[in-house]
């Protein structure tokens, strides 16, 4: 792992990756502008410096999700999305955008809310992952949830679960927000329905209630 | 015995209650399963390969390379040599495989050669879109009333401008697309769909099936706002790929291709003159509209909207362009006859130096039927929004950050699609009822089981709906505000007779006559008298061994159309940067009797939302050179977030006057103010007319700096 990339956020995904989008658009780059072939601008250059590559064909990934250990077949390219959905049948985190836009596939990753279509399955080996399937069990619902239905904060509910999984990493951070504090926090999450008016009484009844709860 | 109208509001036990949507526990938990989410058992996956040119013929397809790649078990071609593309966007080349991403490795292997031609993909003026062909341009309507010659020469006032709103998309957040999968020649689709009935029907036609070997489900789905009527050529191709490969396939569009093809909304631009008395009245309207649907044409606004001014000269013009086809987007036609009207009505009110809500009031009597409703609906929402205490005249702010209000009116008609239900009561006591219809998030599940559990007397949990499968009773596709209306007569219907025969098998053991008995409370009594009275299940055992069916259909006595409605808008606009800050929106608005209060205002509160965005931030936005959409993303497809909607009020008109006039379909009606509301806001707020929504930046800035201001 080169020194350079330690501090930045590709640095960290490139150790269990093995192989680094900055990395990755340098080999191509060099390729090109040497005119030689890409199998040795990306191989024969800097095998010697860098870690194995890993893919294209499917390597082993391990997702701990909802406290289970789940061992996978997948090609590094698959997203924790995908894989979440296809692969192991959860498919509460919904896909809409599949670019990091809209908020409909969050996830809690470590304790911090991610949109899973802007995460590969492989650097999402190694920490805890939550999806609304954990939440509760079946035929039960979190308070979040109960809160949502309550105050009608859904219609067609494409987009209920991210916004539950993203208020319920929020609240675990903030449990005392403000209406106005819910506003930001969750603008990260699209509705198109129009289901605003409601999620922002839900989530600050889900809160005071979760307080009145602790005592 | 059970009578098939309506409770009397005294004695209505769920009928307009605040009452949670039956499948909100599923949604709220993840477990709802949408077709998106079904996975079947050895199931490929399926992409398209779609047109990048607006206008081209195809010359040759081949599919030989992306046959040999890895995963790819079939391929299935759309459109062959010698076929037109008519959008960019448009579907060539269908392709299954084992993976996603193996089957969007093969879709980029498929060559596709194509002929350019000559396109049109923007949204231009019919003369501009003439130069390109004479074929581009269609006049659809020009219809003239009174005499709106005298009509002008007489009015004290004439204002002129020009408003206009473009494209906008339906975005439906759960992708169009199907899960389809064989056995033997029956074909089972899971399909996204707001026709579970009807879209049976398309499959075996184009797979040349029997219709009776179609089994359609659709349990939840997420969200169609009117683009998902049909079977859709991707939906046939998931069928045929399915039938090549003998294996069951998933084809959900992917984003891009949502917003290029599965759904937008006509344009609407056009210079309106309009001439009222010096007193207020409207006397003279003039219109020259036009506006694209894409390739094909989409009905005629309604213009003016509401207001019969007595002499009016409309003419509208259907530009043919090569974008993505129009189809129904939440009320068609409104909101753009809405704005076009409302904002040239806004500005000659200020041109006559009047509040709005007086020149409202006053030309009421041009409002038709309605126009009591509009009476008290205005006066309602002036005192939530306290606009005779806020409002001031066009441009008397002159702070960097300036306050305007804003109203707008409209209407629509609703009634009730055909619809067939069927009840079931068990010897258990166990209650079912069935329809072929289905729940878009609008809350119709809920509907159906509130009516059945008030005519049986029993809580709403006593009642399974079973709704989102073909198998059950037909009933109409949900478009038009008409699924309310529709199911909720069938189902009142069908629980009333089963009751009456459940009434007539337990009167001997009562001793009275059936018709004096009565289902409340969860007991069979007689009337008025609990004293005696058999417990639901007691009564229900006397069935023996038979459950009772009976069946119901759309009855027109309990239902009705023709909402109005009324929305004020409050918005602080900066005119440094050109935001519009939404603050307050009042949405005033009756619908009949409403059956479920909770899920009724909500439609509300989603149809202001939807408005918000399209009057701040909603544009499909088309490249001239290349006729490609630039912003088929959601990034740059810009829909609100929770913080920029401000806050809503809602006030749903009810009681005496509302209640007695059946129900009415509440959809379509509340999407169609916002735009003109929040128009006419900006115009109170600045001093002029921002012409074309969205009131982006850019459009307010311009407007501010004199250009393309219409006051």
């Amino acid at each position: 792992m080169p020194e350079e990339h330690k501090d930045n956020h590709e640095g960290e995904r490139a150790e269990s990756t093995g192989l680094s989008r900055r990395e990755f658009l340098k080999g191509t780059g060099l390729a090109v502008s040497a005119g030689v072939l890409v199998g040795e601008g990306l191989l024969g250059v800097a095998a010697a410096e860098r870690p194995a590559v890993v893919g294209p064909g499917p390597v082993p990934v391990t997702l701990r999700v909802n406290g289970q250990v789940h061992r996978l077949e997948l090609e590094p390219r698959v997203t924790l999305l995908d894989a979440l959905r296809n692969h192991l049948h959860l498919t509460g985190a919904k896909k809409v955008c599949d670019r990091g836009t809209c908020g409909a596939c969050t996830v809690i990753v470590g304790g911090r809310p991610v949109y899973a279509c802007t995460l590969l399955a492989i650097a999402a080996q190694g920490e805890p992952i939550e999806t609304i399937e954990g939440l509760a069990p079946e035929g039960k619902l979190h308070p979040l949830s109960q809160a949502f239905v309550d105050n009608d904060a859904q219609q067609c509910g494409f987009c209920t679960p991210g916004f539950v999984m993203a208020a319920k990493a929020y609240l675990d951070r903030h449990p005392h927000p403000t209406e106005e504090e819910v506003r930001r926090a969750l603008n990260g999450n699209i509705c198109r329905c129009g289901t605003y008016m409601g999620v922002r009484r839900a989530v600050v009844e889900a809160a005071l209630k979760r307080k009145g709860g602790q005592g | 015995m059970a009578e098939i109208k309506w409770p009397p509001a005294g004695e209505r036990q769920l009928i307009g209650k605040r009452i949670s949507r039956l499948d909100g526990p599923w949604k709220a938990s993840g477990r709802a399963r949408y077709t998106y989410d079904v996975n079947r058992p050895g199931m490929l996956y399926a992409k398209l390969v779609l047109s990048p040119y607006p206008h081209a013929r195809i010359r040759a397809v081949d599919t030989s390379e992306a046959e040999r790649m890895p995963g790819v078990r079939a391929v299935h071609v759309l459109l062959g040599p010698g076929q037109e593309v008519n959008w960019a966007g448009q579907e060539v080349v269908a392709v299954a495989a084992e993976t996603e991403e193996q089957a969007r490795d093969a879709a980029r292997r498929v060559r596709v050669d194509y002929e350019p031609l000559p396109f049109l993909a923007s949204d231009v003026p019919p003369e501009q879109a003439a130069r390109i062909g004479a074929d581009r341009v269609r006049r659809l309507s020009e219809r003239v009333e009174g005499d709106p010659d005298r009509g002008f020469a007489g009015a004290d006032v004439v204002h002129e401008g020009h408003y206009g709103l473009p494209v906008i998309n339906h975005c439906c957040l759960e992708a169009h697309g199907t899960v389809a999968e064989w056995e033997g020649d029956r074909l089972h689709v899971w399909i996204s769909t707001q026709n579970v009935s009807g879209v049976g029907g398309e499959f075996a036609e184009g797979l040349k099936i029997p219709a009776s070997n179609v089994h359609v489900e659709c349990e939840v789905m997420g969200g169609g706002f009117g683009s998902k009527f049909s079977a859709d050529t991707w939906g046939l191709a998931a069928a045929a790929l399915a039938r090549k490969a003998g294996r069951p396939v998933k084809l959900m569009l992917e984003r891009d291709h949502e917003l290029l093809a599965a759904g937008s909304r006509p344009s609407l631009h056009g210079r309106v003159r309009v001439g009222a008395r010096r007193d207020g009245t409207l006397v003279a309207w003039e219109s020259e509209t036009w506006g694209t649907a894409g390739p094909i044409t989409a009905g005629i606004p309604p213009l003016p909207y509401i207001f019969r001014v007595p002499n009016a000269r409309v003419r509208h013009t259907a530009v043919l362009t090569n974008q993505g086809p129009a189809r129904a987007w939440r009320a068609p036609n409104h909101p753009q006859a809405c704005l076009v009207t409302m904002a040239a009505l806004d500005d000659l009110a200020a041109r006559l130096n009047m509040d709005p809500l007086e020149f409202f009031l006053k030309n009421l009597a041009l409002a038709g039927e309605h126009a009591s409703v509009y009476r008290e609906e205005l006066l309602k929402a002036a005192e939530l929004m306290e606009w005779r205490r806020k409002w001031h005249p066009r441009g008397a702010e002159r702070g960097t950050l300036r306050r305007g209000l804003g109203l707008s009116i409209h209407t629509w008609g609703g009634l009730g699609h055909p619809s067939n239900c069927r009840c079931t009561i068990h010897p258990d006591g166990s209650v079912e009822v069935a329809l072929g219809s289905q729940d878009l998030g609008t809350g119709t599940r809920t509907v159906i089981g509130i009516v059945a559990a008030e005519t049986l007397g029993l809580p709403l949990e006593a009642v399974r709906v079973e709704i989102g499968d073909n198998r059950y009773p037909p009933d109409g596709a949900s478009g038009g505000s008409t699924t309310v209306g529709g199911v909720s007569s069938s189902t009142r219907v069908a629980t009333t007779r089963a009751l009456n025969q459940l009434l007539e098998r337990v009167a001997p053991a009562l001793g009275v006559p059936a018709s004096e008995l009565e289902a409340r409370g969860g007991r069979i009594q007689v009337r008025g008298n609990p004293a005696r009275s058999l417990s639901w299940q007691q009564a229900c055992a006397r069935l023996g061994a038979t459950p009772i069916v009976a069946d119901g259909q759309r009855d027109m006595s309990l239902i009705s159309s023709g909402a109005a409605g009324v929305q004020m808008a409050e918005v602080v606009v900066d005119t440094e940067t050109g935001i519009v800050r939404l603050e307050k929106l009042v949405a005033v608005q009756d619908c009949g009797l409403i059956i479920d209060l909770k899920t009724a205002e909500s439609q509300v509160y989603g149809g202001c939302i939807m408005g918000i965005c399209y009057a701040l931030y909603e544009e499909k936005v088309m490249d001239p050179v290349t006729g490609r959409c630039l912003n088929p993303n959601m990034e740059f497809y810009k829909l609100a977030g929770i913080g920029d909607i401000g806050t809503i009020v809602v006030h749903m008109m009810t009681g005496p006057g509302y209640d007695e006039r059946g129900v009415i379909g509440l959809g379509e009606p509340p999407v169609i103010s916002p735009g003109a509301a929040i128009s006419n806001a900006v115009a109170n707020a600045l001093g002029v007319r921002v012409p074309e929504l969205p009131l982006t930046p850019d459009r307010v800035l311009a407007a501010l700096a004199g250009k393309g201001g219409a006051v």
